[in-house]
């Protein structure tokens, strides 16, 4: 009997682990084939997935080729490689390649997928490679000598495998990654900054939120220009930005091509002739990426093949990194939806993250990080969907509590500690110690603190100090009396905000991992107060997480009870000119604003304006030469004035124009709570500067600054800092008390709270002392020299932003 | 899947941990994209005092309401907490990147 021709086309993983099943172990009817194989690459069949190790120099080409000719000969497969099918002939049943045309009674595409690349400038430069194949791996071991530079672009599976490889090869490597996290398809944000920080320790620079706008260079790569403005010299750059299925063939042969290659059940496309699998197909609407799919699409394409029946089922995969060292785990489901829990496990000592996905009694998912020692079982759970309300108490510990172990009681995990084991590593206190302390009369955490100084230092063990108290007092243990900053966590204000600075945290996921917190994504309450103490501590390095911000604050103008806003221009220190005036009325003219009011610190309101307008009234403000009068921010919002000297008969001194200065000076810095001033050109105070923030009063001698009054739900005098002969120390003793009140206050307390917490007096130290009153004065410049903008300039340029994503009213008003 | 499904736009033109609204003739939907790329729509109107869900922190799948820090569950629109309300909700899935709701005769 003839035997039947069979054309496959790509060599990848898939086919070849389909020609195995098809002809290694397909029966008597595997003998029925008469195959070649076509592939484009001048190679046959590799283990793609270990061209990683291949890269970092842990292995060589010839360890990871899977079939050699050998192999090919035995198995009678008429090999053609490096030649290219250019056409297939659906009605003749040939396919076209330059070495002619090879006939078929059936076709397998395998043509697998192809590298995205960006479409920027200097994408095509020399220099510039993807990371896909042996040649791009050979690129990038040539490039990677030790002290090179190398950038490459997307941080997901690929990227990182590419980025470490070249930098175990000596490279500098720079990871830049549009998304706010590394690997955001495979990682939560909590998992994705373990991830940064094992990555940046082994020297690799790790840039999220960074977006390609070019590649530089003359004759071959130099550089890469970030949207942000940002460059990264480059000697290469690899882009492994995600891959799609290649379908030209499909496509110019008319078969039914979706995403990828539109395959049933039986990887048999429209064409009955025609089969397709790997990373080229689209079965039930769904594309494929990793090997576990692909090899049982493999499997059953031979059957089919074969004769037989079978039909695919895509299972649940799950995803490991190929950096050696580096320990994650993820598998099923872990976005958020209806119905599901979550179960977090922090251990920020070890980098330990865990989270599995509940959706009633059924396990969905698992992230791990750190530790993945029990992915496997937790993976089997996910994929047998087996009912685990029995174990769900222990769950998270892994197989050896549910196999009967003690009962996760976090009290008793403490209760057998030995006397010796160290709770507080930071001070070397030992639970015996504290146990001692407590003993001997020490029955608050401050007490203990002040006694073992257990705790006192980065305070993360502060929750185990307080398990060994109360097992110690038992009853007679009251938990501190300062509440935690939410339900989040059990830390305080002050806690989290003097460990933000010992331990050098630098963003959210950094502090939610590193101080244990008990949600995923934190609440409305944590995330604003985090995001404030963060840009306060670390101006130049952490970037504003406008998501993190209340309503106000992200939309940059104050929302009013239906929705609508209200915008206030600067007029700094209260002083107008007619041109604004006029700018001021005809946009609310323009923007029919219903109300125009002067507000209480000497500033014009325009009352509900519409959000889609916000960006077109603060352009025509721009214009006008205004910028935002930040009447919605936690930050400075307006220095109110008297006219002073300059036509005031009492007037002592230039309180207009010392009033202006400081706003000039400090306009654009974020506080606590909001902060406003006033300066009143003589004693009897036109101005109010007395119940200000901070209030100026000029006499004949100089300037008096008073601080901590308030006129709101409480009401009280301020206090006087200290008096000052010149404006340039009342300027700079002013920005030096904002910034201690930045540094060390909590947030959403006003000035006044915070005064009466920490004492005048200790302001007042501060403040005398020339060193330290010029440290925070620097401090302070720094910080403006990065919010001190307009945000009206850099937002109207995107007014997309602001409208509806959609508008489905207009065919009812036709 | 039953019912008619409306393409409001990419699911990358609203923000992580954020919000856009869809008009229609019955007021906004409010359609809200989690950390994790889930996606949900509920009318954006707050049972309390009729705040625009659409600019609250969003958390979890939760968000809190702007206006006077009600917290809803995204998944049922139920108020959580000691506050008691419910927010209509509507279908809503990704698929290709694009978001689609099912808002039967209001699209």
């Amino acid at each position: 009997m003839t035997k039947k021709k069979l054309v496959v086309i790509g060599a990848g993983m898939a086919s070849g682990r389909m020609l195995e099943h098809l002809l290694e172990g397909g029966g008597p009817e595997s003998k029925n084939w008469d195959v070649t194989l076509f592939n484009g690459e001048p190679r046959g069949n590799y283990n793609r997935l270990m061209l990683s190790p291949v890269l970092s120099g842990e292995k060589t080409y010839e360890q990871i080729v899977t079939h050699d000719d050998d192999w090919y000969e035995a198995q009678g497969i008429a090999c053609r490689f490096g030649e290219q099918i250019t056409q297939i002939d659906r009605e003749r049943q040939v396919v076209v390649s330059k070495g002619g045309e090879t006939p078929y009674d059936a076709l397998v595409i395998a043509t697998g997928s192809a590298p995205f690349i960006i479409p920027v400038q200097g994408k095509d430069l020399p220099g510039v490679c993807t990371y896909r194949d042996l040649e791009d791996t050979n690129a990038m071991i040539a490039a990677s000598r030790p002290g090179a530079k190398a950038v490459v672009i997307g941080g997901g599976l690929l990227g990182l495998e590419a980025a470490a490889g070249m930098a175990a090869r000596g490279a500098e490597v720079t990871v830049i990654h549009l998304m706010g996290h590394l690997m955001e398809r495979q990682l939560d944000p909590s998992a994705g900054y373990l991830l940064q920080k094992d990555l940046e320790r082994r020297g690799i620079r790790v840039h999220c939120k960074g977006a390609t706008k070019a590649i530089l260079g003359k004759d071959r790569v130099e550089a890469v220009l970030l949207d942000d403005g940002t460059v990264y010299d480059a000697d290469l750059v690899c882009m492994a930005v995600g891959i799609r299925p290649e379908v030209r063939l499909a496509n110019d042969a008319h078969l039914e091509v979706g995403r990828g290659i539109v395959v049933n059940d039986q990887m048999q496309t429209s064409d009955l002739a025609i089969y397709a699998l790997g990373e080229c197909v689209e079965h039930e609407k769904q594309l494929f990426g990793l090997v576990a799919p692909l090899y049982d699409q493999a499997k059953i394409l031979a059957e089919t093949l074969n004769g037989n029946t079978a039909a695919f089922q895509p299972v649940q995969t799950a995803t490991k990194l190929k950096v050696t060292g580096v320990d994650l785990f993820s598998a099923g489901d872990f976005a958020e939806g209806p119905g599901r829990e979550d179960i977090v496990f922090r251990d920020p000592g070890r980098g330990v993250y865990k989270r599995l996905i509940l959706e009633g009694d059924r396990l969905l998912g698992a992230v791990m990080y750190g530790d993945t020692a029990d992915g496997s079982w937790f993976f089997d759970l996910i994929k047998q969907g087996k009912d685990v309300s029995d174990i769900r108490d222990t769950l998270i510990f892994g197989p050896a509590f549910a196999a009967g172990g003690a009962a996760a009681n976090p009290l008793a995990a403490v209760a057998a500690l030995p006397p010796e084991a160290e709770i507080c590593g930071c001070n070397g206190v030992c639970k015996g110690k504290i146990i001692q302390a407590v003993e001997g009369g020490a029955t608050t955490l401050d007490a203990v603190r002040a006694t073992t100084k257990a705790s006192s230092s980065c305070g993360t063990c502060t929750g185990l100090v307080e398990k060994v108290m109360a097992l110690t007092l038992g009853d007679s243990f009251t938990a501190n009396a300062n509440p935690p900053m939410c339900k989040c966590t059990d830390h305080t204000h002050e806690d989290v905000r003097r460990m933000i600075k010992a331990q050098g945290l630098k963003s959210i996921p950094a502090v939610m991992q590193e101080l244990g917190w008990k949600t995923v994504g934190g609440c409305a309450s944590c995330r604003p107060a985090l995001n404030y103490y963060l840009l306060a501590d670390w101006p130049l390095e952490y970037r504003d997480d406008r998501q993190s911000r209340f309503v106000n604050e992200r939309n940059h103008a104050n929302i009013q009870k239906d929705g609508t806003y209200s915008v206030v221009p600067r007029m700094w220190g209260g002083v107008t000119t007619p041109a604004e005036l006029r700018a001021i009325a005809d946009a609310a003219d323009k923007y029919n604003v219903p109300m125009v009011k002067v507000t209480g610190g000497q500033r014009i309101d325009l009352l509900g304006v519409k959000k889609e307008d916000l960006p077109a009234i603060w352009s025509d403000f721009n214009e006008a030469g205004m910028v935002s009068g930040h009447a919605y921010a936690k930050g400075l919002r307006t220095v109110k004035t008297c006219v002073g000297e300059q036509f005031c008969r009492f007037g002592t001194q230039d309180s207009t124009g010392l009033g202006i200065k400081l706003e000039k000076l400090l306009w654009g810095s974020w506080t606590p709570a909001k902060v406003k001033l006033g300066v009143s050109g003589c004693p009897r105070n036109c101005a109010e500067a007395t119940c200000k923030d901070v209030g100026v009063v000029c006499v004949d001698s100089g300037y008096q600054i008073s601080v901590a009054g308030a006129a709101g739900m409480d009401v009280k005098e301020t206090e006087l800092l200290c008096t000052v002969p010149t404006e340039e120390e009342a300027l700079e003793v002013i920005a030096a008390f904002a910034q201690l009140y930045r540094e060390n206050a909590r947030y959403l307390h006003r000035i006044y709270k915070w005064v009466a917490k920490v004492g005048l007096d200790w302001c007042k130290d501060q403040i005398a002392d020339r060193a330290t009153r010029k440290a925070l004065y620097d401090r302070f410049m720094i910080s403006q020299s990065v919010y001190q903008t307009d945000p009206w300039a850099e937002l109207a340029e995107r007014p997309a932003d602001w409208a509806p994503i959609k508008t489905l009213t207009l065919e009812a008003a036709e | 899947m039953t019912g008619t499904w409306t393409l409001v736009g990419p699911l990358a033109d609203i923000p992580r941990q954020g919000a856009r609204v869809v008009k229609t003739r019955n007021g906004c939907i409010a359609v809200f994209r989690t950390a994790e790329d889930e996606v949900f729509a509920l009318n954006d109107s707050c049972p309390h005092k009729g705040g625009p869900l659409s600019e609250g922190i969003v958390h979890g799948t939760s968000v809190t309401c702007p206006l006077h820090a009600w917290v809803f569950d995204l998944n049922s629109g139920t108020a959580q907490g000691a506050d008691v309300g419910q927010v209509p909700t509507w279908p809503a899935r990704v698929e290709g990147g694009q978001v689609y709701l099912d808002i039967g005769q209001l699209g």
